[in-house]
């Protein structure tokens, strides 16, 4: 069966722009044919999406009306993971040899507003004010802490380390350092989160151009490999988000389940991964996915952080290009930027943030609602 | 076990009907549970998430539980969907442990964010909702510590004096 690489990336940089959701992922996309040196006639197969920002398939008229099958992807915050997937998919059952991927958004300022009936809950949860992803976070982080000893520091040390990295890349939104004090100081949302240890909604666009390992050359010398992509929902037990109750019994994480399977299917172990790129919607987030995708063990994250081991010169980088944190969270783009920046750093293109380590696999994880998780292993 | 009815007008209407059993002396959640598994919901559900079979029944749920986790509403979230009032103040949030059954997420009521802590052990109450985009008064759910001194005006918010997140 054929294997799948990357052979163009291309990225509208994330943050707050004059223009829309659609220009976003439209200049993503010829960012990414240019980077291949390929045409958008070349693309035989076209899978994107938005959460708020519109239908990806009108990018055709922008792109050019060239009759290629374009399929819109609605998923969440797994929309471009689940594109990304269905590209991959495309191309390994040999129904394309170069396929395009596109995510963008641009939502409003201010916390996402999700309406209960979309989740299948009545009015009741959200009259009540508990319709609210901050407080699952804040809810979520403040149980691990109880019960793996994690402290407030350790969470101010990753937000610190997200706003470090995205001062050293140009398409970051927040690229202005913040100190740990400063972050433990900020505004209370969710305890014991604060303002700094959120991210918050945005606009951006990633655009990824896919080609069969056998026509990849064609397009470019540095192929870097998609070993796997995978997606789970949630599993019976799992703590997510908007969920007005939860089994006495506890489970894992779909993150569990998407890692372990995106392990498997590239034939690597955690162990083996050079650079990760997890979602860290807020800082807890990159605390417990480090554990729940096989990096560390429950608790262990505590010496890890603090060692430094996380940073762009430790033994395993994370979100390097300074995540959600540090970019937001346009939700269609979101997944793809992971990707995206594995292979910026596995192409040591990286510039000011290239990992200090030599960098032969990379890993991303992207979870979103109602319990969803997608991850992938590229390596070169 | 002490549900505050007697503080509360019992003619007011529940925020929704079938999520607890009102009006009551004693009033409970009411829950659903897998005739072929046991599995314990709540809201009520027709299907079972842990054997996935088709067949529950009403399950009225314990009153009493423990503080698993808990969490501060720092901002007045948006509107809609949220109907509290306008005059924002922060409130907490949690799910409560029912033993054996399922953990329930609920506002906490009756104590700040310098007491709250995780395992304590919480109460169900019925207290007021004025919906502030129909102006109805109304009653939802909520879990106080077994304990709790009862604040004088119920509120869906926790004790405004000290959890000034």
């Amino acid at each position: 069966m054929s294997d799948v690489a990357i052979v163009g990336v291309g990225m509208h940089p994330f943050g707050r722009h004059d223009i829309s959701g659609m220009e976003q992922g439209a200049f993503a996309a010829r960012a990414a044919l240019a980077d291949a040196g390929a045409q958008w006639s070349d693309v035989q197969y076209a899978f994107g999406g938005s959460a708020a920002a519109g239908n990806a398939d009108t990018l055709v008229s922008t792109l050019g009306l060239t009759g290629v099958p374009f399929i819109n992807v609605s998923n969440g915050c797994a929309t471009g993971g689940s594109a990304l997937i269905s590209a991959y998919n495309a191309i390994k059952a040999g129904a394309a040899d170069v396929v395009m991927v596109i995510g963008f958004d641009k939502h409003p300022r201010g916390a996402f507003d999700p309406q209960p009936s979309d989740y299948g809950i009545g009015d009741w949860y959200g009259q009540t004010g508990m319709m609210l992803t901050t407080q699952f976070f804040g809810m979520k982080i403040q149980r691990y802490m109880h019960e793996f000893g994690i402290t407030r520091e350790t969470l101010a040390k990753v937000a610190a380390k997200a706003f470090h990295n995205g001062s050293l890349n140009p398409n970051a939104w927040r690229r202005a350092p913040m100190t740990e004090e400063q972050i433990l100081e900020s505004t209370m949302i969710a305890n014991p989160l604060t303002q700094y240890m959120f991210c918050s909604p945005g606009e951006g666009g990633v655009g990824l151009v896919l080609a069969n390992t056998d026509v990849a050359s064609k397009f470019t010398d540095k192929p870097v490999l998609l070993r796997s992509a995978v997606l789970r929902s949630r599993p019976f037990g799992s703590f997510e988000v908007f969920n007005p109750s939860l089994a006495d019994q506890r489970g894992n994480s779909p993150s569990v389940a998407a890692a372990k399977a995106a392990f498997e299917q590239a034939g690597v172990g955690p162990d083996e991964v050079d650079v990760v790129q997890v979602q860290d919607t807020e800082s807890g987030a990159e605390v417990m996915h480090l554990a729940e995708c096989g990096f560390i063990e429950d608790g262990g994250q505590e010496d890890l952080i603090r060692s430094g081991a996380t940073q762009l010169d430790g033994s395993l980088p994370v979100n390097t290009d300074g995540g959600c944190l540090a970019n937001g969270e346009p939700i269609g783009a979101s997944g793809l930027r992971q990707v995206y920046e594995s292979v910026v750093q596995l192409r040591r293109q990286g510039g000011a943030r290239q990992v200090k380590n030599e960098v032969k696999t990379a890993f991303t994880h992207v979870y979103g609602a109602p319990g969803i998780s997608a991850c992938t292993v590229l390596s070169v | 076990m002490t549900v505050l009815t007697e503080t509360v007008d019992t003619t007011a209407r529940a925020i929704e009907a079938g999520l607890f059993t009102w009006p009551a002396e004693q009033p409970r959640l009411i829950g659903s549970r897998c005739k072929a598994c046991g599995l314990v919901t709540f809201p009520s559900t027709s299907g079972c998430s842990r054997c996935t079979a088709d067949d529950t029944e009403q399950y009225l749920l314990a009153t009493t539980g423990e503080l698993w986790t808990w969490t501060v509403q720092g901002f007045r979230p948006k509107s809609p969907p949220y109907e509290g009032p306008v005059d924002f103040t922060p409130y907490l949030v949690g799910y409560v442990a029912l033993p054996g059954e399922v953990k329930v997420e609920t506002l906490i009521v009756g104590v700040g964010l310098d007491d709250v802590k995780i395992g304590m052990p919480m109460e169900l109450v019925i207290v007021p909702f004025h919906s502030s985009v129909t102006d109805d008064a109304l009653v939802t759910f909520a879990f106080q510590p077994v304990s709790a001194a009862r604040p004088a005006v119920f509120t869906t918010a926790a004790n405004p004096s000290n959890t000034g997140a």
